[in-house]
């Protein structure tokens, strides 16, 4: 007798009931797929390396890491943009993506959700516009020869404070654009396996895991003592998230779908050995090597270690992502 | 006014009468269903039965689908109807991922979420659901809940302590009712689903979510282009040698 028939009542239990579906149609396979885990991976960078920016610049002198001013809005800037394409493109009717703002309906996660990483996006494109202007003055005062662009960059240089000012605001809102998705999820009644409050501290530890992964590989520059925080932070969210993992996949009696999704996944299979190369790949081994590095301060297996982070991040959320899918609802 | 339906499962025969009367109604395309009867057998030969089990919307009034939908193309009208405005659906499945009860599909040809909506137009003129009318048992019961004096409230009323909803724990509070069901027939985790439960066909999940002709950068170019007629036979151009994924 396996997990799932303890936890229900024993009269309502195949072996029990014996009941069989005998005639049917067929039923939806996987509606949100590869499209939406490479949207909430990409999320998870664009507000993860914001998060550990802010403590970096907290922590650190800007000089013991040059290239952070600038650099940490393009990483996020990227990363949002393909955020926002792959919720886009996985729209069935994307023009249509403008009744969001044209008809919002403010009880859905989807919508709050879509203004406030529109405003975020927009926000993080002034921080990298004047961070590219501060950082690359010489290029766009001679080199440049698109003139809007230099004008914009000119404008963006003499309001170089406006940085700093802007960046509490950015780091304010990158905890409920980080989180949103965990209400979508919370939203999805039919999907009980995402039917958690754990699913928001998840979300926070994959930003992160992705922004300090992101971070590392543009660190080569940076003082010994902000790479070893990088690998701090790294080795803490991947700790705690596979932490999280765990205790999810392994004691989560949250109801009767739930547990059937898992012992599914618990059977073997495809997702079976996805969600533990995943497990094994971007959780276990960056840790110990993150938290080898953080003695010796080996940049190229810190970077290493980042890579595979951000990859079995990405295996983790899938598996979450499409497994509560294939559990037929009627 | 608040609508409801109720199904008599002492009644209904599996004839799949309102299965194909919704499908002409509603012009429902290939490859998706408002409405399905599911069969199911229960027991060990030689003591079995079988079952038949109307699916459709649940025209909850705590309707998941439409607290999720961004744009409000899925709303409430007066009489209680869970409704779906197409034209304004942007396709984003949020609903699918939010119904508890699998009853929102992507429409194949307009590359939008539909569903039952009690035949929304028909209420509008006076008539009844198509599925109601076409019943040869009356198994299908509908109307106001709302009014004691109802023929669906008189139902409910006389058979007390038999009315059952699916998934109550879900806190949807549904608008359709069944009389003469269990956890064996309500219950999708209380019965299995094995290989080759379709009658012509071994074909369990869809391979296909919307248009299956129109791939990601179609979406983009549809309204510039000419959009073909739909050859049937593609929708049924599956690999039906066996299960492609689920396996519950």
């Amino acid at each position: 007798m396996n997990k799932r028939e303890v936890t229900k009542m024993v009269e309502h239990t195949i072996n029990a009931t014996h009941a069989v579906v005998t005639l049917d149609v067929a039923l939806p396979g996987i509606i949100w797929g590869w499209m939406i885990t490479l949207n909430m991976w990409a999320k998870s960078i664009g507000t993860g390396v914001v998060f550990v920016a802010a403590y970096l610049f907290f922590r650190h002198r800007k000089e013991a890491m040059p290239n952070l001013r600038w650099a940490m809005p393009v990483i996020s800037f990227v990363a949002l943009n393909v955020f926002l394409l792959f919720t886009l493109v996985d729209l069935h009717q994307p023009y249509r993506m403008i009744n969001i703002f044209l008809h919002p309906h403010w009880t859905s996660a989807i919508t709050v959700g879509a203004w406030m990483a529109s405003l975020f996006t927009l926000l993080i494109t002034i921080l990298m516009v004047i961070g590219l202007a501060d950082q690359f003055t010489e290029y766009f005062k001679r080199g440049c020869r698109v003139a809007p662009v230099k004008s914009l960059m000119s404008f963006a240089g003499k309001n170089s404070g406006t940085y700093e000012k802007i960046l509490p605001f950015v780091v304010f809102l990158a905890v409920p654009v980080t989180a949103y998705t965990a209400i979508i999820m919370a939203e999805s009644s039919a999907r009980e396996l995402w039917q958690a409050p754990t699913e928001v501290m998840q979300m926070i530890w994959a930003a992160l895991m992705a922004g300090s992964a992101a971070l590392i590989m543009v660190s080569g520059s940076w003082s010994q003592e902000a790479r070893k925080d990088l690998a701090l932070i790294l080795s803490i969210a991947v700790f705690f998230s596979f932490a999280m993992y765990m205790g999810e996949y392994f004691f989560s009696f949250k109801s009767a779908e739930a547990e059937a999704t898992l012992a599914y996944v618990h059977a073997g299979g495809e997702y079976n050995v996805e969600f533990w190369f995943g497990m094994v790949l971007g959780f276990i081994a960056p840790f110990f090597l993150a938290t080898s590095t953080m003695k010796n301060d080996n940049v190229t297996l810190l970077r290493f270690a980042a890579i595979l982070a951000l990859v079995g991040l990405y295996l983790a959320k899938d598996v979450w992502l499409k497994i509560p899918q294939m559990l037929p609802l009627s | 006014m608040k609508l409801g339906f109720l199904v008599d499962l002492n009644l209904c025969m599996g004839c799949k009468g309102c299965e194909v009367a919704c499908k002409v109604e509603n012009d429902v395309p290939l490859s998706s269903w408002r409405l399905r009867v599911k069969y199911i057998d229960i027991g060990t030969f030689p003591d079995t039965s079988r079952s038949f089990t109307p699916l459709r919307c649940n025209h909850c009034e705590n309707a998941p689908c439409e607290r999720i939908c961004p744009v409000s193309a899925l709303h409430y009208l007066e009489n209680g109807i869970v409704n779906v405005d197409s034209e304004r659906c942007i396709g984003c499945a949020g609903c699918m991922m939010a119904c508890p009860y699998g009853a929102i599909y992507m429409d194949p040809e307009t590359n939008t979420a539909d569903k039952c909506t009690y035949c929304a137009h028909r209420i509008e003129s006076g008539m009844m659901p198509a599925c109601v009318v076409v019943c040869p048992v009356e198994a299908n019961i509908f109307g106001d809940v709302e009014d004691d004096h109802s023929h669906i409230s008189q139902y409910i009323m006389a058979h007390q302590g038999g009315v059952q909803v699916r998934k109550p724990e879900k806190h949807t509070d549904p608008k359709h009712y069944y009389v003469g069901g269990g956890t064996y027939t309500l219950d999708p985790l209380a019965h299995q689903r094995l290989e080759g439960h379709n009658l012509f066909n071994n074909i369990t999940h869809l391979k296909h979510n919307g248009d299956p002709h129109h791939g990601v950068l179609d979406r983009f170019l549809a309204p510039f282009t000419s959009h073909g007629t739909h050859d049937n036979k593609s929708f049924m151009n599956f690999d039906n040698t066996h299960e492609q994924e689920g396996g519950h």
